[in-house]
């Protein structure tokens, strides 16, 4: 702890912690795109001198806390035995420390022009929910699904009880002045080959039952994926339905760096990460998630957060914002977006019980989610042209918007293939120009035909 | 668990059966689907319990079907730490003892398991560790080509017939 650092005082006008939305929209009225780390350290120590470091960086920047695997799912006996010998968590176990610690890791750094945001992916967050309201930290991620279905398996019913619980209660925020504020992690679902009219959808519609739940600053996150194209059509529907469906106008668009199987080399990684800051400004969203060099294969260190911070504000600098999209333009995204969406509204009034029904009869549908509570009849696949699309909808209601499913059989060849398909295409100018080191294994190595 | 892949049922009878699991704090997935088809296209029946599995869980299902193989897929960078647990889990069970029980993928949060955290985790009681940074899927379809269906006891043959 830094010897002299003051816990944060509750009723000192300046100790309360600014709006994470009101930040975030403000630097991006004056020109700045915000970019923001996936940031973790179970030691105190590393976790402020990453915030620190985050802060100082030559960027526009917010501070991100991500709590470890053990604490999103209450395992805290586990946490309490890797503290005690020394082993490394892959993030942040807030729960487990003193308040007094974590105030610690953020007096003196987090403030007015650097606010804080805590990440999990919890479907049973109260004791979460609980540490944040303890030290003031009014900004978190998560939903009843996106925080459910691709992060383990509590009951999707359960997962929205407590969602709703906990985002009431961090809603109360406000008593004590201070504006809480909440993201989607919906435009993310298990980070790849989810085709993006449903991302979109859940993302809003999670959105909708933040606001529905007394939140009224929010953000919307949609992760790149596979083509630039699809990806800025994508955008342009989340932006026009946010503007249609949210009952506040204080939201963004929060774009995440590619979140499935990354580049193996650094020139690829900064590639990806140069083309999702592109996708951030010319869809005219405020902020963006990066990624490291370190992805594919471990937790990246403080430097590398910083390097991937700084290149993406020089990216961010160099390129052009693309100007609103028209709004008259109903793109294959949006169509499919909406239909999705309003499948969903009319099951029932109450948003989170109209998403219990929609994943029960397949209004909603992950593919390759292995969740219980997931239909698990609609597909994807990759086209020729590199745009993630439907290869089945299952009972999605798209009928009439998608064409025939497409059958083609599992095997463990295709989905490797499908899923490395990204980091294939952004490592191979690196590989083929011989620039590539070899760094103990590329991560997926295509298996031997199986023989059976 | 439903719906995860199509399986391949390829005609005539599987070589076994094998439970493809991770750890309790772990929620990726997507290794678990990949070593199913994997698995399944190398001729045996896979039941994946899918995401963090309580050590409980993955306990009752392999007394229940008496596998021929446990392959534990962990990537979250705690796989080192809860392998440990897991697989003392495990061999306290008298009729686990000796069933072929394997761990996998990105074990800590550092890029790679030392020679001596892999040590330590084989002389827990694993047949064979993969690490990530130092090892194949192809080395793996090795070891299970290894496995030989014959040297399963009797009654476990009859359980997975
Ligand atoms: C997709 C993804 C997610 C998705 C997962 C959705 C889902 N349900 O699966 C989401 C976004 C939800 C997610 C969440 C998190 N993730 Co994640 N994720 C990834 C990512 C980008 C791709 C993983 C993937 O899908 N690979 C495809 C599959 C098919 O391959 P694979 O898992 O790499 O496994 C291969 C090998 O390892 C091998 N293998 C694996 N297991 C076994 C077992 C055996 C026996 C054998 C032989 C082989 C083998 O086979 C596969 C094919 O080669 C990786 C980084 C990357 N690789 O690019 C990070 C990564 C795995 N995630 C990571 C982390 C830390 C997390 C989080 C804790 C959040 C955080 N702090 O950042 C949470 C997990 C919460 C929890 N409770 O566990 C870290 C792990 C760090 C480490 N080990 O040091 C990684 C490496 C990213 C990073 N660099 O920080 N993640």
């Amino acid at each position: 702890m830094r010897p002299g650092a003051h816990p944060l005082r509750r009723t000192a006008e300046g100790a309360r912690p600014v709006d994470f939305g009101a930040f975030v929209r403000a630097r991006s009225r004056a020109g700045d795109l915000v970019v923001q780390p996936r940031m973790g350290f179970s030691d105190p120590g590393t976790m402020r001198a990453g915030l620190a470091a985050t802060s100082a960086a030559d960027a526009t920047t917010v501070g991100t806390i991500t709590l470890d695997s053990y604490t999103r799912v209450g395992e805290l006996a586990s946490v309490d035995e890797a503290l005690s010998t020394g082993a490394k968590l892959n993030g942040y176990p807030i729960v487990t420390y003193d308040r007094a610690v974590t105030g610690q890791v953020l007096a003196g750094i987090r403030d007015e022009t650097f606010p804080v945001q805590v990440r999990h992916g919890s479907a049973v967050p109260g004791d979460i929910f609980a540490a944040l309201r303890r030290t003031l930290i009014n900004a978190t991620e998560g939903g009843p699904v996106s925080y459910c279905l691709p992060y383990g398996r509590t009951p999707l019913d359960e997962s929205v009880r407590n969602w709703v619980r906990c985002t009431e209660d961090f809603a109360q925020l406000r008593e004590s002045g201070v504006e809480p504020h909440l993201e989607t992690f919906g435009g993310c679902m298990l980070g790849q080959l989810c085709p993006p009219s449903q991302l979109v959808a859940i993302s809003v519609l999670e959105a909708l039952f933040f606001c529905q739940h007394g939140i009224r600053s929010v953000s919307l996150s949609y992760a790149q994926q596979t083509h630039p194209g699809q990806d800025r059509e994508a955008v342009a529907a989340l932006r026009r339905l946010c503007g249609e469906l949210l009952p506040t106008p204080n939201w963004h668009v929060v774009i995440y760096a590619y979140m499935g199987v990354y580049p193996t080399t650094d020139e690829g990684a900064y590639r990806l990460l140069d083309e999702a800051t592109r996708l951030a400004v010319t869809s005219g969203s405020e902020r963006l998630i990066v990624k490291t060099v370190a992805e594919s294969r471990r937790i990246p260190t403080v430097a590398e957060n910083v390097a991937a911070l700084e290149a993406a504000a020089l990216t961010a600098r160099a390129a052009r914002p693309g100007g609103p999209a028209p709004a008259e333009s109903d793109s294959q995204t949006y169509l499919e977006a909406r239909a999705l969406v309003e499948g969903v509204l009319e099951l029932s009034p109450d948003i989170g019980h109209a998403f219990e029904l929609a994943f029960r009869q397949g209004a909603l549908d992950i593919p390759y989610c292995l969740h219980p509570d997931n239909h698990g009849r609609a597909r994807s696949y990759i086209d020729g042209d590199g745009r993630l699309r439907w290869a089945g909808i299952g009972r999605l209601p798209l009928a009439g918007l998608v064409g025939p499913a497409r059958t083609r059989e599992a095997t463990a060849s295709g989905l490797i293939a499908d899923l490395s398909y990204v980091q294939r295409a952004f490592d191979r100018p690196a590989m083929e120009s011989g620039a590539f080191r070899d760094r103990g294994r590329a991560d997926i190595a295509p298996p031997e035909s199986g023989s059976s | 668990m439903h719906g995860a892949t199509n399986t391949v049922s390829p005609a005539g009878a599987r070589r076994g059966t094998v439970v493809v699991t991770t750890v309790a704090s772990d929620s990726h997935t997507w290794n678990l689907v990949f070593l199913q088809l994997l698995i399944e296209e190398l001729g045996y029946e896979v039941i994946n319990l899918g995401p963090c599995v309580p050590d409980q869980v993955l306990i009752d299902a392999c007394r229940e079907t008496a596998p021929d193989l446990v392959v534990i897929s962990s990537v979250n960078g705690h796989g080192h730490q809860d392998g440990l647990r897991v697989i003392d889990a495990l061999r306290a069970c008298g009729e686990l003892a000796s069933t072929p029980v394997v761990i996998g993928g990105k074990l800590g949060v550092a890029g790679h398991q030392s020679d001596a955290a892999i040590g330590e985790l084989m002389s827990a009681g694993f047949d064979a560790v993969f690490d990530d940074s130092s090892s194949t899927t192809r080395e793996f379809s090795r070891f299970v080509g290894t496995l030989s269906p014959a040297a399963r006891p009797l009654e476990r043959t009859e359980v997975v017939a």
